[in-house]
């Protein structure tokens, strides 16, 4: 966590050093005159054959409308209630527009006629309707598009605003509608359209409220009180904690005009959206038509929206966070984008800080590793090479930020558990680290050391079991499998203090 | 094979002895007064509730073939489109079987209102009011009210935590309450007689009270207990229906007025 904030700070040293492209004449639209609203966004009855909208699922976002008459839109969108991973090893059960949360991506043009179909899949256990506040009318079209399951509703609308408009379930009780997953965006492009840029993503934002704590394994059922509370387990881009990481990572080139639409479906948390290492070149913020410029953060609210474009002058990976960042480190709230293409040394030189991030994450097809020695935990049947690979993939995940990949830690900083003279000489006090963490001067290998590690109350006793039987084992270091009973055992005899995780 | 399956379960249900077991048995409820989620006037969310019998467990499939077979208008396809959406009974292999999707023991879903309530007159009762569904609904298996307890709450929305999908479980699976009643939440939504009075309810307490179900902050307005949601996702279900729709999680249980004839 410290290193992290170290790097963001050097980042935003480097930045703030460096000079933004020319501003030139880019003073947006501040002089002219206003767009009039809805009463000049009514361009007359629909013209053409109608069209059928193209959906898409984040991060994509659908092609640009091009068009210059209004038209009539059918829009199809189905809801699923589906069970589908939040993070690595924890399902739940989302409700979603169109199989995916976010829901599916809409984009028309100002004045167009949309036909909404919204269908309730059969199996849903639900009715569900949709509220789109580019809707102007009572209830944004909730009232007309409440569906059973099994059953179908249609309404339309006229789009008389321009901007990017949030979508979501209203039905009652509706915080947990949204809470579930329920929310989407829909573009309303002027009716001269969006300048064009080289890359667009759909990004969104919404956090989840579980029974179980962040990254407990299993099923989780959504928890009704924590909501009210707005105590979030989850805050998360694109529905699911590996959504937008590793190979799920949005990706450009060097030189790239990038546009992000950014919407947050809440239900509660406003979002303060950053890209560590990116400044904003334009803003629209909350979603309208006109933009800031040159912007660190812009903060998005809950059933809100932002529009956000910036070109990318160097290479390497750009941390997308909900700059309220314990969300981002400890929620989940974490995306990438990669952007590849030749250094540019003359507008950075630095170190690349990929790893410290990915290290955050585990690659979608080591996670069966894990579940597997989970499993083999429960039958009594998990052996020391199974808790190896599992702890390693979760080294990777929660430890290597600090101590490193190679275990050597960070001289001065973080001690080393390769070859470690500490870390060997005595298991139990290692265990008792991990659970509680380790505050003041400790002696590793001969050097000093006198840090703070918090402690890794996310973590189970097996998580802690595989990761202390993978770092015993590793590097160099021979020693035995610890197993999940001795760290049960000694999380029952530590005393902690009050406030302190479980 | 399954043509075989269909007649046989034909068959025995036309042979065994003593049918009335294959029905569900009525159990008797004492009425009483209670507060409801949806109350009858401007202040007062207490209503009363006579006594009642109500079948201890949603009507399976069994017993609704039991039904079409005596009452063949009530088949799918040749039930009147007016009284059922077109996926009537649609998981049934035929009009008149069962089949592998559609075991005899679980609870008949894909039913319509028009449906149930032909099925109760002919067992010479009716669907429950609201008021009656949420009267014994609303117990424990120790407790006639549990509805204030945060155990009772959670495991009902734990239910809606599960993605439709599955198969729906026999009726009877899991424990009795209070009154002895089976299954009243966690296996399927049940019809009542006046599923579409809350609309009416709404309208005539204030201006625009029509729409509020349906949507943004709909249950701030009008709902008593505003933090049962549980209950309240009922009403939100059975407010989305028409009299003719059905749906794969939705069937009925019958009630009764008078006492249990030995």
């Amino acid at each position: 966590m410290r290193l992290a904030t170290t790097i963001i700070t050097a980042l935003a040293i480097a930045l703030a050093a460096c000079q933004p492209q020319p501003v030139g004449t880019a003073s947006g639209r501040a002089h002219q005159a206003d767009t009039g609203g809805s009463a000049a966004g009514d361009f007359g009855p629909p013209q053409g054959d109608p069209i059928h909208a193209v959906l898409t699922s984040a991060p994509v976002v659908p092609p640009s409308v091009d068009r210059d008459y209004p038209a009539k839109v059918i829009v199809d969108m189905e809801v699923r209630e589906l069970d589908m991973e939040i993070t690595e090893g924890v399902t739940y059960t989302f409700w979603t527009f169109g199989g995916t949360v976010p829901g599916s991506f809409i984009r028309i043009r100002q004045g167009d006629t949309v036909e909404f179909h919204l269908k309730n899949h059969p199996d849903s256990k639900m009715p569900h309707n949709i509220d789109l506040h580019a809707v102007t009318g009572p209830g944004g079209g909730a009232s007309s598009s409440f569906t059973a399951p099994g059953h179908e509703a249609v309404f339309s609308f006229k789009a008389l605003n321009q901007g990017l408009f949030v979508y979501h379930c209203a039905t009652a009780p509706v915080g947990m509608h949204v809470a579930n997953g329920m929310y989407g965006l829909i573009l309303v492009e002027p009716p001269e359209g969006l300048p064009p840029v080289d890359k667009e993503f759909y990004v969104m934002q919404g956090e989840f409220y579980t029974v179980g704590k962040y990254r407990e394994k299993g099923h989780q059922p959504f928890d009704m009180q924590k909501a009210i509370e707005e105590n979030a387990t989850y805050v998360l881009f694109n529905g699911s904690e590996g959504a937008m990481v590793g190979e799920n990572a949005i990706k450009a080139n060097v030189g790239d005009t990038v546009r992000l639409f950014v919407g947050n479906g809440g239900p509660n948390l406003v979002s303060s959206f950053h890209v560590i290492g990116e400044i904003f070149d334009k803003v629209f913020q909350e979603g309208g038509t006109r933009y800031q410029e040159n912007v660190q953060t812009t903060l998005v609210p809950a059933g809100g929206s932002a529009m956000t474009e910036f070109r990318v002058e160097v290479p390497g990976t750009f941390i997308i966070v909900d700059h309220s960042i314990f969300r981002a480190f400890n929620k989940g709230a974490l995306g990438m984008l990669k952007v590849d293409g030749d250094d540019n040394l003359s507008v950075y030189s630095g170190k690349e800080v990929d790893n410290v991030y990915l290290g955050d994450k585990v690659a979608a097809d080591e996670l069966s590793i894990v579940s597997d020695v989970t499993q083999a935990e429960i039958t009594g049947s998990a052996t020391k090479e199974q808790r190896i690979s599992a702890g390693r993939v979760l080294y990777n995940g929660t430890c290597s930020v600090c101590h490193q990949q190679n275990g050597e830690g960070l001289e001065g900083v973080f001690p080393p558990l390769a070859n470690s003279d500490y870390l060997m000489a005595d298991t139990r006090r290692a265990i008792e680290i991990v659970l509680n963490g380790l505050v003041g001067p400790v002696t590793v290998n001969g050097g000093p050391f006198n840090s703070v590690m918090p402690p890794m109350s996310q973590l189970n006793d097996d998580e802690i079991a595989n990761i202390l039987t993978f770092t015993l084992n590793t590097w160099g270091n021979e020693g035995d499998a610890i197993s999940s009973d001795e760290v049960t055992e000694v999380r029952a005899a530590t005393e902690r203090p009050e406030g302190a995780a479980h | 094979m399954r043509v075989v399956f269909g007649i046989f379960v034909v068959v025995v249900l036309f042979t065994a002895p003593g049918q009335h077991s294959l029905a569900s048995e009525f159990v008797h409820i004492s009425g009483g007064e209670f507060r409801s989620v949806i109350p009858e006037g401007e202040d007062d969310n207490r209503v009363a509730v006579a006594d009642f019998l109500v079948q201890e467990a949603p009507v399976t499939n069994a017993e609704f073939l039991r039904f079409v077979l005596h009452h063949p208008e009530w088949q799918r396809g040749r039930a009147v489109s007016l009284f059922v959406d077109d996926q009537y009974l649609s998981t049934w292999t035929s009009p008149i079987s069962l089949g592998p999707q559609s075991g005899p023991q679980q609870p008949v879903t894909q039913v319509s209102w028009f449906a149930a309530n032909g099925y109760c007159e002919w067992q010479n009762a009716r669907l429950p009011s609201w008021y009656e569904w949420e009267y014994f609904a609303a117990a424990s298996e120790s407790m006639a009210d549990a509805r204030a307890l945060p155990e009772w709450r959670q495991d009902i929305l734990s239910w809606y935590s599960q993605a439709g999908g599955h198969r729906i479980s026999d009726v009877r699976s899991g424990p009795a309450n209070y009154y002895h009643v089976f299954d009243a939440h966690g296996l399927v939504w049940e019809w009542v007689d006046d599923f579409n009075a809350f609309m009416v309810t709404g309208d005539n307490r204030e201006q625009g009270g029509a729409d509020q179900l349906q949507f943004c902050g709909a249950g701030a307005i009008t709902m008593e207990e505003k933090e049962n949601y549980a209950v309240l996702m009922r009403v939100a279900m059975l407010s989305a229906l028409e009299a003719r729709y059905t749906t794969r999680n939705l069937g009925f249980r019958c009630v009764r007025q008078g006492e249990i004839s030995q």
